[in-house]
């Protein structure tokens, strides 16, 4: 046995982690600025695959982020900013103890800022990538953006974020990319298709917000300081892409021109201007004055088989994707006081729609109440005073309803004072075997273009189809347990002969006329197959029997969880139906 | 000087209420006086120290102009008074000036209160030192009244207190006091808003307005101010001091930052694991959710129950009948937050999630249709027995069956009919019971208690029960009291055991649990476990009427034994493992681990190469003999413990019946190919027997020629599966 005893954690993985102490103190930075440096950064800590290695034999919880990250981080030219900037607080402590207040002044002139247009090239260093993260820097900017002005985080930070907000609403407005809409109890969720990529954004609804105590601010403003960057480049791209001008500005030889022109004479400072662009009516200006858009034509190419159906599929999908970007084109909508303005503003120019409102509720407003070709009035109250004959006063979920089903929905159901029908989430999917909602089955229904003829009726039969379903569903579910009660059938039988026999001593030999058993074929080779796959289970390795239990019990649940609910609804729908009834009564 | 004296003058006659033209000169004063100075360079000057303020003619010949205009209106009257008084004012000019109390000069006392001279005649004393007399008041309060009542001069009589006279105040007087008590200047004709008189102005005047020479200082570069300057531009070259920053330092201010997306930068390692998107909202968050998706009372309960790290949902679903009445969302900076803790404190680990299809987990196993035949139907029950049948048996020829049972009894079955041919009452609880393997032999072992019966149950041809008889005879004939093993008893049954068909006892010293037949049919083994001694197996010969004890050691609680089919071996198998011993030899050749925790029956596959056993934890095991001494397959099909095992003679089928009350046949085809392992392939699920006791499937065996496996239960009957 020669050569060097190996140490231990001196070799693998033990040196490619480093604690989060060692990590701050390899820095020479303290703790916050070591968050604000990961946060910026994009440094997270790792799991280790093995923890008890890593933290050298110990099993004490400790966060671990990999060497090279920090290696990495020793490098950061912000680094040196933060250091400035700790000394530029004690130096303006100093001036402030001494009172030296032209010292004072002179610090605070030259406060040491930072930029960070470095370190977003550099944690994305593509567009794509930038625009594939930008979900939660949305969601932050809107969320700044409806802060009051008061506290919590600065003033310029939230005007950032409401100036950035509006470009994005616009770029989406202009590229009509807003692909879904979900009205939930959390906020107004968005999805849109930007450059192939699908991004998710909420907004919160138009409340003052209740700054709870337990969170720390200081985290989120560092947060949003990185996202309103990546946002502001990205917007700037992406306008660009547009042949936009950035920062926007409204186009100018709109129809709503005069009117602009007279606002123009007593107040076109940069605050109004932006309170302009975020009423979300006028249309943007062009670097080059654009002709019509050219809608991409996909080529055709010659192909066979599967790339053909593919193919065609693709077209179709492109298809519809155009119509739904047309879906309100031709319409003129206007906005009662008590809706979400801005919400709706956005979602019906988004689809190409036109839209105005009172003057008093905001800005740009470009037509009146009593335009007569208004189309539909949304509405959000009981009941209206003066209605006009020809446009229809419709709930405001009608629109998020149209635009997740992609086609212009029946206005019946949206009515003044009409039981809304349920609202759905867009962004569900159901595969095979998950709950289907009735409603959505019949938005696919009238997706596919049938009419609902007597909708009752529909419904009825549907979920009675449904139920037969799911019976079947159970059956194949029990399907071995199946054989177990036939076997308990025959047992019974048998107990019952027993039993006469015990009881008379003797068999009583009887001849009845025999049952013709009619053999369902197909059936019979179904439990045949299912008797197939249950031995075959049987000679599963143990590993494998593990897995395959695991995938079959989470299976298993969901199927419970989607009878759960259908019976849930079915009670629910009785329990409609017998009221109905009564009141007929 | 002149005007001070005016002014002295001006002061008394007010005093005196005599001269009234004084008033105005009095008002006239600070004009006067304000001339004066400009024109005399007074010393008291406020702006006299400033050097820089150049004198302005001008300026100074306007605000004469001024003043000479106001003073125009009263020029006359002021020379009248001049000139009357100007003895007066010359005398007392000094002394009046500045002194304070110039006040009244006719009573000396000064400024005291007047109650000291109240109990005194005089009220003071004049200049020459006379006393000064109180007038003589003869006024009462009725005097008084009828003053006010009757003199119209009442109202602007005054009382002075220092004379102790009354006076009656001039038209001019009261309007003076009038204007006084409006705030009013005194003089009527005094301008509240002259124009201001600009002395120091841009314009610079040809007269300097001090003529002071300028000082040394002014000559001479300053030594602090150098010092200083020198100060700051050390700090500047050692950029201490920087210039002041250009504002907006881009902040907001965007442009192409993906311009050039050129490589130099490098991708992020590859350890770098992107954050998870937040999972999509559901039907649940909607506002207007389906009303499924609601909670019912029972699960709010439940949610609200449970830990908030365990609920399946954040929030509790809410309907609102429309868009105005939904609230904000209390949780939405605290979502916010959580978010944003995750992405920058959250350890991140890349989980290889399997995306298995269940079905490919399944093994391909060729299907039971083509593995037939194998038993597949339950058609006939044997019922008679009533206790539950612990053992059975099948005639070589395949036409009787013999069943076991803890009622006392041993049965005989005709296979095909079902039918109870025979009933031998043994009188005790039978363990086991053996058909001799041997065709042309016609008898059953079984054991109870601690006897091994041999019966001839005489259910066969004549021929055959006249040869086992002679089988059983023969020996008799030969060494008749040849037992000298002592433990082991033969002896012949007689009288009505004999009509039973019993023929043979051989008694054993301790309670048999087991008896088993070599292929021949000449030799049987029993077993009686014990764990303290050696004597644990026996075996018989029952030509020669001969018993020995094989085993001189005690190697642990002997489960089953088995012979082997075809060569001298011998299969023992103790609590965890089998033992094969040679008994040609006399030695043991293997040993196998079944890795079960406790073997419960064994069987030896015809060929004699291959050995199944089933143990109480629900496992079967098979050896391959020529592979190794471990199992070659362990199956877990039961869920309960194994009990019986069993392989067919000539189908390469086998058994196994467990306390779940199943028995499951398998495929186990073996090739004659040492190369080639066995192919084992389950092909039926039998079930039957009722479970009583938590016991099932008590024993099962092959038909030894057709495809039909008989199972006995502990629910007391024997089923016939084809």
């Amino acid at each position: 046995m020669g050569g060097l005893q190996k140490k231990k954690f001196e070799r693998g993985s033990a040196t490619n982690y480093i604690t989060r102490n060692r990590a701050r103190k390899k820095l020479q930075l303290s703790l916050p600025d070591f968050r604000r440096l990961c946060i910026l950064k994009g440094i997270y800590p790792h799991e280790p695959k093995h923890k008890k290695k890593v933290n050298k034999g110990s099993t004490a919880p400790r966060t671990f982020y990999l060497l090279k990250d920090i290696r990495f981080l020793l490098h950061e030219p912000i680094v040196g900013k933060f250091r400035e900037y700790k000394i530029f607080v004690r130096k303006l402590k100093k001036a402030y103890g001494k009172t030296e207040w032209s010292a004072v002044e002179r610090l605070r002139e030259n406060k040491p800022t930072y930029k960070l247009d470095h370190i977003i090239k550099e944690r994305y260093p593509t567009f794509i990538d930038a625009l594939r993260d930008i979900d939660d820097a949305l969601c932050m900017c809107f969320l700044f953006s409806t802060f009051a002005r008061t506290g919590k985080c600065h003033v310029q930070t939230i005007q950032l974020c409401r100036r950035l907000t509006v470009e994005w609403m616009n770029y989406v407005i202009a590229s009509r990319s807003l692909r879904k809409v979900f009205l939930s109890i959390k906020g107004i969720y968005y999805q849109a298709e930007v450059m192939g990529q699908l991004i998710t954004w909420v907004v919160p609804y138009q409340f003052s917000h209740d700054h709870p105590v337990d969170v720390d601010y200081r985290v989120m403003a560092t947060f949003t300081e990185l996202y309103t960057t990546l946002l502001g480049f990205v917007s700037f791209r992406l306008y660009s892409s547009l042949n936009l001008v950035y920062p926007p500005k409204l186009d100018s030889n709109g129809e709503s021109e005069p009117k602009e022109e007279s606002e123009d004479d007593y107040a076109m400072n940069s605050e109004s201007y932006l309170e302009k662009l975020s009423a979300l009516s006028a249309s943007l200006a062009r670097v080059v004055s654009s002709a019509d858009e050219e809608e991409a034509q996909l080529d055709q190419f010659p192909s066979e088989g599967e790339d053909m159906e593919k193919m065609e599929a693709r077209e179709k999908e492109l298809k519809q994707q155009e119509a739904q970007k047309k879906l309100f084109e031709g319409l003129k909508f206007y906005l009662n006081r008590e809706v979400p303005r801005e919400s709706l503003a956005f979602v019906i120019r988004c689809f190409g729609g036109q839209v105005s409102w009172d003057k008093s509720v905001c800005i740009g407003s470009t037509y009146d109440v009593t335009d007569e070709t208004i189309t539909h009035q949304i509405i959000d109250r009981p009941s209206v005073g003066k209605q006009y004959i020809n446009r229809y006063y419709i709930q405001p979920q009608w629109l998020y309803d149209c635009v997740n089903a992609k086609i212009l929905l029946p206005v019946e159901d949206y009515f003044l004072g009409v039981t809304l029908p349920p609202h759905l989430s867009p962004f569900v999917e159901e595969k095979e075997g998950d709950y289907v909602p009735p409603e959505k089955l019949k938005m696919m229904a009238l997706q596919r273009g049938e009419k609902p003829g007597n909708e009752q009726e529909e419904d009825e039969e549907e979920e009675e189809e449904e139920g037969e379903q799911e019976e079947e569903q159970e059956e194949d579910d029990n399907g071995d347990e199946e054989d177990d009660e036939e076997e308990v059938a025959e047992e019974k039988n048998l107990k019952k002969m027993e039993e006469q026999r015990s009881q008379g001593k003797s068999l009583h030999v009887k001849v009845t006329p025999g049952k013709l058993k009619v053999e369902n074929k197909a059936r019979l080779e179904q439990e045949e197959k299912a008797e197939e796959k249950r031995l075959a289970i049987m000679m599963m390795k143990k590993k494998e029997k593990y897995l395959y239990d695991k995938i079959m019990f989470g299976k298993k649940r969901k199927v419970r969880e989607a009878n759960k609910l259908a019976a849930k609804r079915k009670a629910h729908d009785d329990s409609e139906k017998a009221k109905k009834k009564k009141a007929r009564k | 000087m002149k005007k001070a004296g005016g002014k002295t003058a001006l002061k008394r006659s007010k005093e005196e209420d005599e001269e009234q033209n004084q008033i105005f000169n009095f008002n006239r004063k600070p004009a006067d006086e304000d001339k004066d100075d400009d024109l005399s360079d007074s010393e008291d000057s406020v702006y006299s120290g400033l050097e820089d303020s150049g004198s302005d003619s001008e300026e100074e010949e306007g605000s004469d102009d001024d003043e000479e205009e106001g003073s125009d209106d009263n020029d006359d009257k002021m020379k009248e008074k001049k000139e009357g008084e100007v003895s007066e004012e010359k005398k007392k000019h000094e002394y009046e000036h500045d002194s304070s109390d110039e006040e009244d000069i006719r009573n000396t006392v000064g400024n005291i209160p007047m109650e000291w001279y109240k109990d005194f005649p005089h009220i003071g004393y004049n200049l020459d030192g006379k006393k000064i007399y109180k007038p003589i008041r003869n006024k009462d309060e009725l005097d008084d009244f009828l003053d006010k009542m009757e003199n119209p001069e009442y109202w602007r009589t005054v009382h002075d207190k220092q004379t102790g006279s009354d006076v009656v105040l001039s038209d001019d007087q009261v309007e003076l006091v009038n204007r006084l008590q409006r705030g009013q200047f005194g003089d009527v004709n005094f301008n509240e808003c002259e124009p201001m008189v600009e002395f120091f102005s841009s314009d610079v005047m040809i007269h300097p307005v001090t003529n002071r020479p300028a000082d040394k200082r002014s000559f001479i570069p300053s030594l602090t101010e150098k010092e200083k300057v020198s100060k700051l531009v050390h700090a500047i070259k050692m950029g201490w001091i920087k210039p002041r920053r250009v504002e907006d330092d881009g902040r907001g201010r965007y442009y192409n930052l993906w311009a050039s997306e050129d490589s130099s930068i490098l991708a992020r390692h590859k350890m770098h694991l992107p954050a998870p998107k937040i999972p999509l909202p559901g039907h649940h968050e909607s506002y207007n959710p389906p009303p499924e998706y609601l909670f019912t009372d029972e699960e709010r309960a439940l949610w609200e129950q449970q830990d908030p790290a365990d609920r399946k949902l954040p929030f509790v679903p809410r309907k609102y009948s429309s868009l105005r009445q939904v609230p904000a969302f209390s949780q939405f900076i605290h979502e916010r937050f959580e978010r944003c803790l995750d992405l920058y404190l959250c350890p991140r680990q890349r989980k290889m999630r399997v995306n298995v299809n269940p079905e490919d987990l399944i093994p391909q196993l060729p299907k039971p249709k083509d593995l037939q035949p194998f038993p597949t139907t339950r058609s006939l029950v044997y019922r008679g027995h009533s206790g539950l049948v612990r053992s059975i048996s099948v005639s070589p020829s395949g036409q009787w069956l013999a069943s076991g049972s803890d009622d006392g009894s041993v049965r005989f079955w005709e296979v095909c009919s079902s039918r109870c041919m025979k009933t031998v009452q043994v009188g005790g609880a039978v363990k086991s019971v053996a058909w001799n393997p041997n065709p042309s032999v016609c008898l059953l072992a079984v054991a109870l208690d601690s006897v091994v019966l041999i019966l001839s149950p005489s259910l066969a041809d004549k021929q055959v029960i006249l040869s086992s008889e002679r089988l059983l005879s023969a020996q008799q004939e030969g060494e008749e009291p040849a037992e000298g093993n002592g433990s082991v008893v033969w002896s012949e049954a007689e009288g009505e055991e004999l009509n039973q068909g019993l023929r043979l006892k051989i008694q054993h010293p301790k309670a048999v649990h087991q008896v088993v037949w070599h292929a021949k049919g000449d030799y049987l083994a029993s077993v009686m476990p014990d764990n303290t001694s050696h004597l644990q197996v026996y075996i018989h010969q029952l030509s020669r009427r001969r018993s020995q004890n094989p085993f001189s050691r005690n190697k642990g609680l002997v489960q089953c034994i088995s012979f082997h089919p075809i060569r001298p071996y011998f299969f023992v198998a103790t609590q965890r493992s089998i033992r094969i011993y040679n008994l040609v030899k006399q030695e043991m050749t293997k040993k196998l681990q079944t890795n079960s925790k406790w073997i419960s029956s064994m069987a030896v596959h015809p060929g004699g190469d291959h050995v199944i056993c089933g143990s109480y934890d629900c496992k079967l095991s098979w050896f391959d003999l020529d592979l190794s001494t471990k199992p070659y397959k362990m199956l877990r099909h039961h869920k309960k413990a194994v009990r019986g095992v069993a392989y067919h003679r000539l189908y390469p089928l086998f058994a196994s019946a467990s306390d779940d009350g199943s028995v499951i046949v398998c495929h186990g085809t073996v090739y004659n190919d040492l190369l080639q392992n066995p192919l084992i392939v389950p092909v039926k699920v039998l079930r039957g027997h009722v479970m009583t006791h938590d016991l099932g499937v008590l024993d099962v065996t092959f038909h030894p020629t057709q495809p039909w496996v008989f199972s006995s239960g502990a629910d007391a009957t024997i089923c016939l599966f084809t």
